[in-house]
């Protein structure tokens, strides 16, 4: 039993459900109880989807369970299959029906459909969403995809975005874009998109996109054994990652002088004078493992931050997360823990997160800025206007949105040399943000500095602290205190407070 | 999944009982609005993962503060033997009381998963009481949604609490159901003007008042779904009052008048009191009724407010009844909002989602009321649409939330007349 108060990533169903959602002419039957139909909410007011997700719940209750459970399932399927007319069935169970063992994919198989039925193995009790879609996507693909004559020109498959996806919506687009400027077609892009018939035609592209492993690597490494399609490694998040997608692709097809006529404005922007104000910010990031690698690429690279610390919530990404934290010289953290995410972040006191909606949330109570790089997502992710994370606009956009819950450049000087103006002050928050101001109701730090109780602050001392900036003035009070305290002073003066800065300076 | 009765368009025929998919949140969701009203209570769902992604959905789309809920995820380890269920549950309990020494009363509730492996959370909760005396009273109920559906949760937990009260024969009001403290103070107000001020508020904001029932408790129910607390009260002795509820300026008379008439108040004080904000009610509510008068609405099962809000918006705002549908028809608590809707309304019981999308597309009501998984699909075929979830998190009872109530249905109308942005679908 695991006391949990946010969770990162859904039950393994709600992957199948954002497989088939993403897909058309595909229906799912989930033998659930009525309040798992919360999933789609999901899609429907999260994402904004103008249509119901393709499943039928069976809503069974408890009255049902000592009777007939899985005739009300063959009921249901045969119910949907009637009325929806899907090319391909999937069914499954939900955490509650996986405890009480109705066997749907035999229970759908006895119907005798004139279409293929998918059964789904969803170990509630072990797995999540991302492994859930993973895992869909593969039986589909398991199910379907059959060797078929390559494309004369040269295609590739687009693998891995579905319903309810950070970006993939516009990261399809501009990958799409990409592509043709190299001078090669999309064959099939799903799930997203595809209908079952399409699947049957993967075997055509000359290669697969893996644009998100969290769920498409299974079905890449299925179709490379058995269709001798290889994949990319590389998601082109960033310009140089970007660089290196378009490279292994030219190494795959066999041109290795291949470039794109387009180019991000990211690397100017960064460059530019007035950038330097963001070299060196400290920045967190936490997420999918897929999307913190490529980001904490471009915070190091191509924004000069100062990455210190990442982590994302998917074990499957435990082990490449590790090894690449370790070439930054850092540890990475592994968590599906909330509490413990807040509370790695308040030790560190970055003056940026790069995180999920509940970093944001999280930022929002420490009074940290914070940009998100991945899913789970809010509405206000999916946002109206083209917005892409790959490719050269997806650096673009990165760009601008990390950039803009910071105080910019002068303001930043502005600030500093002015820091007790009453109606200039940092506590204010960036000057574009009228609504951007830091929870003053809320201290950042209560959870950590317990050790003032003992150690008092002097008059003079506090509020010379209360001029430093406020994103490091956490961190300022907390090390002053660990050096009065390793000094065995009983109270911080003025004095304590710059020996404390100098002591610790970088 | 077979329908009772064949479907049927609309305006004809008695009540439609359905069985098939339903599309309602499950008994969990209730923590949502209680958790914020009960101020020194905490919810602990035993549970799986489903269970606590419900819970940050549906309160992802409208509050996003510090919970005082959480969820004990069983895992694989859990469903082997029960012994390590219960011991792993005392762990996280302690861990958990031990994070929130704020914490005065513990809910442990109950989910499919519990249900269905048969942890025993009422013995859990005797034991944890017992362990925890007198600093934390545990107290179990099941937000399943196996048995309870959406604002049921809210209801199993009322009788949870009515169960743990101690008996007295005080006289007192007690009226039931979570409302919002604008609205409970403006109740309260109310009351005592009329001179009855022993009034006792279930659920408590927190528990230090001391709360008490039996044979001299006059009770009535502020909210239509508490079937189950209502039959938990009359079993501890105490006596129903029934009115229809308290939407609108109507339906808040008659509340208040069923209450007035229960404590002998005098004629002459009842006139007095109501006089002035009865009338305002009135005023404010012609105002919003110029919008909906004439509008047709359908209304898809989800909170138990159907049938009293449908009451009101007929009767006081002249909109147009077409289906009315309803989780479930507790006749007790809503009979006199029933008998006042015209005869040809469809009233439907339980649900067949398919079914029912199939009669509001034949029907193409002015405005929809249904759950957050429909609302978007049915805007996108052109239907204008109201959430019904928002109803149970906004301030709509009594007269001075009259005009307020009656908005939530003007605006997604007026909302279809200002835009001007070609076809959406
Ligand atoms: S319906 Fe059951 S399993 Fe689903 S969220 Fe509700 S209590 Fe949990």
């Amino acid at each position: 039993m695991k006391l949990s108060v946010w969770t990162y990533e859904g039950p393994p169903h709600v992957g199948a459900i954002r497989v088939a959602t993403g897909m058309k002419k595909v229906h799912l039957v989930l033998h659930a109880p009525q309040g798992d139909t919360y999933a789609d909410l999901l899609f429907t007011m999260i994402e904004r989807r103008n249509h119901r997700p393709p499943v039928t719940y069976t809503t069974f209750q408890a009255r049902d369970l000592g009777s007939d459970t899985a005739t009300l399932f063959k009921t249901a399927c045969l119910d949907a299959y009637n009325r929806f007319k899907p090319d391909l069935l999937l069914v499954g169970a939900s955490c509650t029906a996986e405890l009480i063992q109705d066997d749907p994919g035999g229970l759908a198989e006895a119907l005798g459909l004139p279409i293929p039925v998918v059964a789904l193995e969803l170990p509630s009790y072990q797995r999540k969403e991302n492994f859930g879609a993973d895992e869909t996507f593969y039986q589909i693909v398991r199910r379907l995809a059959v060797p078929v004559e390559r494309s004369e020109n040269i295609t590739c498959n687009l693998i891995g975005p579905t319903a309810l996806g950070f970006r993939h919506r516009d990261d399809i687009v501009e990958l799409t874009k990409l592509l043709d400027d190299l001078g090669i077609d999309v064959n099939v892009c799903a799930p997203m998109g595809a209908t079952p018939a399409d699947i049957a035609h993967l075997g055509r592209a000359h290669f697969n996109v893996l644009m998100y492993p969290e769920t498409g690597e299974l079905a890449c490494r299925h179709l490379e054994r058995h269709l001798d399609q290889p994949f990319t490694k590389t998601v082109p998040i960033g310009v140089g990652a970007t660089a290196d997608f378009i490279r292994e692709i030219g190494t795959i097809i066999g041109k290795p002088d291949l470039a794109p006529s387009e180019q991000s404005r990211l690397p100017w922007y960064s460059a530019s004078v007035d950038s330097t104000y963001l070299t060196g910010k400290r920045v967190f990031l936490f997420g999918d493992g897929t999307h913190v690698m490529t980001a904490a690429r471009i915070a190091r690279d191509e924004i000069g931050f100062d990455v210190v610390g990442l982590g994302c919530f998917n074990r499957e990404m435990a082990r490449p997360l590790r090894s690449f934290a370790k070439s930054m010289g850092l540890e990475a953290l592994i968590t599906e823990d909330y509490l413990e995410v807040e509370k790695t972040i308040a030790e560190l006191s970055p003056e940026l997160i790069l995180g999920t909606q509940m970093e944001r949330h999280i930022g929002k109570r420490l009074g940290i800025p914070c940009a998100v790089i991945s899913a789970p997502v809010h509405v206000q992710d999916f946002p109206a206007r083209y917005s892409p994370q790959m490719g050269p606009e997806g650096a673009n956009v990165i760009f601008d949105t990390w950039v803009h819950p910071l105080v910019m450049g002068l303001e930043e000087h502005l600030l500093t040399m002015f820091r007790d103006d009453f109606e200039f002050s940092d506590s204010a928050g960036p000057s574009h943000h009228a609504a951007h101001t830091p929870n003053q109701s809320v201290n950042p730090t209560a959870a950590v500095h317990q050790q003032s109780a003992e150690i008092i602050w002097l008059q003079d001392a506090e509020s010379e602290l209360r001029k430093i900036p406020f994103f490091v003035r956490g961190k300022a009070r907390r090390n002053t205190e660990k050096y009065a305290a390793d000094k065995g002073f009983a109270e911080i003066s003025i004095d304590t407070l710059y020996e404390a800065k100098a002591h610790y300076a970088r | 999944m077979p329908n009772d009765l064949a479907p049927l368009g609309c305006g004809q025929a008695p009540v439609l009982k359905q069985r098939g998919q339903h599309e309602v949140f499950c008994g969990l969701t209730s923590i949502i609005w209680l958790h914020r009203k009960m101020q020194d209570a905490f919810f602990l769902v035993v549970g799986s993962r489903t269970c606590a992604h419900l819970l940050q959905s549906a309160a992802g789309v409208m509050i996003f503060a510090e919970p005082r809920f959480a969820t004990a995820i069983l895992e694989e380890t859990d469903l082997a033997g029960m012994a390590d269920a219960h011991v792993e549950l005392e762990r996280n309990v302690s861990e958990l009381l031990s994070r929130r020494p704020d914490v005065k009363r513990l809910f442990l509730v109950g989910s499919c998963p519990s249900e269905v492996i048969k942890i025993d959370l009422a013995t859990m909760a005797k034991k944890l009481s017992e362990k925890y005396a007198p600093h934390v009273n545990v107290i179990n109920f099941s937000g399943s949604g196996i048995e309870t559906t959406f604002t049921q949760g809210e209801d199993a937990c009322l009788e949870a609490v009515i169960r743990d009260l101690e008996t007295s024969d005080k006289t007192q009001l007690a009226v039931l159901g979570a409302l919002p403290d604008v609205v409970q103070d403006q109740m309260l107000r109310l009351l005592t003007q009329m001179g009855i001020a022993d009034v006792m508020v279930l659920p408590q904001v927190t528990s230090d008042t001391h709360s008490v029932v039996g044979p001299n408790t006059h009770f009535i129910c502020a909210q239509p779904f508490l079937g189950a607390s209502y039959d938990e009260m009359v079993r501890r002795g105490a006596q129903p009052i029934s009115a229809p509820f308290p939407f609108g300026a109507q339906g808040t008379t008659a509340w208040l008048a069923a209450i007035a008439d229960r404590f002998d108040v005098p004629q002459s004080t009842f006139d007095a009191v109501i006089a002035a904000p009865k009338a305002r009610a009135e005023q404010a509510i012609a105002k919003v009724a110029e919008t909906l008068s004439g509008r047709s609405i359908f209304f898809f099962p989800d909170s138990q407010l159907e049938i009293p809000l449908a009451r009101f918006l007929a009767n006081e705002c002249g909109m147009v009844l077409t289906e009315v549908g309803s989780p479930y028809i507790h006749r007790a608590l809503v009979g006199h909002d029933l008998d006042a809707l015209a005869d040809h309304v469809v009233i439907s019981e339980g649900q067949d989602v398919d079914k029912q999308l199939d009669r509001v597309f034949d029907c193409k009501p002015d405005l929809t009321v249904c759950g957050l998984g429909l609302a978007n699909p049915l805007e996108a075929e052109g239907l204008s649409t109201k959430w019904a979830i928002e109803l149970v998190f906004s301030p709509i009872h009594f007269y001075e939330q009259a005009a307020d109530l009656a908005s939530l249905f003007a605006r997604p109308l007026m909302r279809s007349d200002l835009l001007r942005v070609g076809d959406v679908a």
